[in-house]
Parts: structure tokens; sequence; C-alpha cells
């Protein structure tokens, strides 16, 4: 059974590759935001996997739930911040026009 | 965005304006629950992590009790009515998570998958009146097939539907489902 | 006993990664941001909780008070991403569609629309 997870982590791991290419390549800022959302759920879910591994997953549970926190906190704050660049955006175009 | 801060600060302020000092069977309530979380994720049942369970969600419970259940004008019997019709939403919702996943399955991995893509953003007007039911609602279109909610602006939902299919499959099932839990009194009809 | 409950939380974990390899495939075959924040938001969910509910299975198969508590707390790491993921794909998608970013749109859609019509 403790292969079994082994492989089950690489295989999570290994499915981070393609998402890792979206990161890489992704035209806009929030295709990479949006890529580093999921990894950072993915790495929370293989933290639980690892605590199993070692046996250890009372201590590597708590890590994985402090993760999946800092990792939604990141993502909305990364969102909230793309929408606030843009509207301050347009009200200097506006300011602009105006003047 | 404009929307979304002065909704907010509507609610929080209606809420402290209206029902100051908060209902004291609410403030218990909260207690209890964030004592229970205490509890199941400390693990340790001596006394002193007790006691520094119970000091901790005292304080948090005094400085911060009017986050929780915002609408207070609702009785105790009517959240219990709310929590006994929960659980079969939420059967529902996962079956429609899983059938969204199988959806995204076929799209994603048949090679013909891509034709059917189509995307297309749907805008409908919602009968829910409270924020909670709003946000429940944007969720469960979220997770169902086919279906993301881009943004609210007053009572408009704009979804974002992938395929025509998943625009079609729209309807007012799910707003029923959701009136049903949480405001009886709206009776939305499935269409 | 214990054999029936291992294979049971395999076949999960298994089903889980499954559906991580779609939304994987997905977001790097959709053609533009809004599909793609499809396949994010619902087979980043999904894929979660099954591969959870499969090691917190797994966890509680040698029963005792503490295997109990973690397998609660998994379940509680699941609870909240189910909760969240939505949360921030709305959030994400609103920030795009603010943004500006262009809906993509077939060129085929207006053909088909007018093989349709004269159907109605």
């Amino acid at each position: 059974m403790e292969l079994f997870f082994t492989l089950a982590g690489v295989g999570l791991f290994a499915l981070m590759l393609p998402i890792l290419y979206r990161l890489i390549v992704g035209p806009t800022a929030i295709d990479r935001i949006v890529a580093v959302n999921i990894i950072g759920t993915k790495t929370a879910v293989s933290l639980v996997i690892v605590g199993v591994i070692f046996e250890q997953v009372g201590m590597f549970v708590d890590f994985a739930l402090a993760y999946a926190l800092l990792n939604f906190i990141g993502s909305l704050a990364a969102a909230r911040y793309f929408h606030r660049v843009r509207q301050e955006r347009e009200a200097n175009t506006n300011n602009a026009s105006t003047t | 965005m404009k929307h979304g801060i002065s909704s907010h600060q509507g609610l929080l302020g209606d809420a402290v304006q209206k029902q100051w000092p908060p209902r004291p069977m609410y403030r218990f309530l909260i207690f209890i629950l964030i004592l229970a979380n205490w509890l199941i994720f400390s693990g340790l049942f001596g006394a002193f992590h007790i006691g520094l369970g119970i000091l901790c969600a005292g304080i948090v419970t005094f400085v911060s009790s009017d986050l929780m259940f915002e609408d207070r004008s609702k009785s105790i019997a009517e959240r219990m009515q709310e929590i006994s019709r929960l659980p079969s939403y939420l059967v529902w919702l996962l079956w429609q998570i899983v059938l969204a996943n199988v959806y995204l399955l076929k799209l994603a991995l048949s090679p013909g998958g891509l034709e059917e893509v189509s995307p297309r953003i749907v805008r409908f007007n919602t009968k829910l009146k409270s924020d909670f039911a709003r946000f429940v609602l944007a969720q469960s279109i979220t997770l169902t097939p086919g279906t993301v909610t881009v943004k609210i602006v007053g009572d408009e939902f704009y979804v974002h539907a992938i395929s025509k299919a998943a625009a079609d499959g729209l309807d007012g099932a799910m707003e029923g489902w959701i009136a049903h839990v949480y405001e009886p009194e709206v009776k939305a009809k499935p269409a | 006993m214990s054999l029936m409950i291992n294979i049971v939380s395999g076949a999960l974990i298994l089903v889980g990664l499954t559906f991580f390899l779609a939304a994987a495939v997905g977001i790097v075959r959709f053609p533009d941001f809004y599909t793609r924040m499809h396949a994010a938001g619902k087979g980043d969910t999904l894929s979660t909780i099954l591969i959870l509910l499969g090691v917190a299975l797994y966890t509680v198969g040698d029963f005792s008070i503490e295997t109990l508590l973690v397998a609660i707390k998994i379940m509680a790491i699941a609870v909240f991403i189910m909760v969240t993921s939505p949360t921030s794909t709305h959030a994400l998608m609103q920030a795009g569609y603010d943004d500006g970013i262009k809906p993509f749109e077939k060129e085929k859609e207006d053909k088909k629309d007018s093989e349709d019509q004269p159907e109605v």
C-alpha cells in the first residue's frame, strides 16, 4: 500500500507538469494565477499523501490545512489586485479624455 | 466591484445597527461551534488544553461573532428547518459535481470534444433575496455541468456556459432547491 | 476487512487522479481563458475531494480515536476546498471579465445558427 501511495504522489506530481506549462506560457496574467491556484491545491493534497507515506498523517494534515488556507487567500488577493488595477486604468483614461 | 463593496458594507452595517446587542442565543451557538472546531483540530483533551480552547473561543466570539449568521431575525426553529433540508440538497449537488466532471472528461479527452465547445454568456435574474442564498446559488452554478458564474450585478447573474447544451441546462431547478432550503417564502418554481 | 478498505480507498484515489488528468488536459487544450476556468473550477474540486476521501478512508482503516480525528481533519480540508475553490474561480473569472478578455467564439457559430434557423 505504501508503494501505491508513492505512485499516486508521483502521478499527482506528473499531472502538475501540464499546468506548469500553462503557468509559463499563459497568455494573460490571470491564466497564470489560475495555474498557481491549482498547483497550490494539489500541493495540499500531496502533503497529505506524503504524510501517509511517512506515517505522520496527523502532523502533515495541519500543514495541508494551513497551505490550503494560504493558497485561497493568495489567489483571492491576486484576483482583487488585478481587478483594481484595471479600474484605476479606466479612471485614468477617462480623466485623460475629459481634460 | 462597486456593488460588492457597497452591499458588503450595507450588510454589516444593517446587522450592527438593527440587532445590537446581538441575540445571546446566537452568540452561544457560535461559541459552541468554535469550541467544537478547536476540539477537533487540537485533538488533545487534557484540562489545560480544553481550558485554553474555551478561552480562545470566548475571545473570538466576543470580538467577531457578528460576522456569522448576519441575519438574526430568523428564529432557531427556522434555522433547524434549514439544516434539516440541507442534506438532500447536498446529495443532489454532489451528484451534479460528478456529472460536471464526467462532462469535462468527455470534452477534454475525446478527440472531437472541442467541436462541442461553443462558449456563451447567459444572463438571468434571480428571485433570491439574501446574500447567503445568492452565494450558495453562485457556488452551485459553478459546480454544475458546463456553467461558471462570472459576476453578479444587482439581481442579475452573468453565467458563462461552455456549450449550448450547458446553457439550456440552466433552468430554475437549482434556484428552486435553494429557495426551498433557505427562503421558503420565495417559492421559485422550477421552469 | 482491511483489504476491502484498501481496495476502496485505492479506487477512489485512482478515480480522483483520472479527473485531475481531465482537468490538466483541459487546462492545456481549451481555447480561451473562460473555458480553462471551467476545467480549473470543476476538475480541481472533485479530484481533490476524491483523493482526500480515499486517504481518509485508508487512515481510518486501523480504527482508533486518533485516526478518526485525523480522518475528520482530512475531510475538513476537503470541505474547505469545496467551498473555496469555486469562490476563487468566481473572483478570477470576474477579474478576467472586467479586464476585458474577449471570450472565444467560433467562426462556425454563424453558419451553425443559419443552418438551425430554417428548421425553427
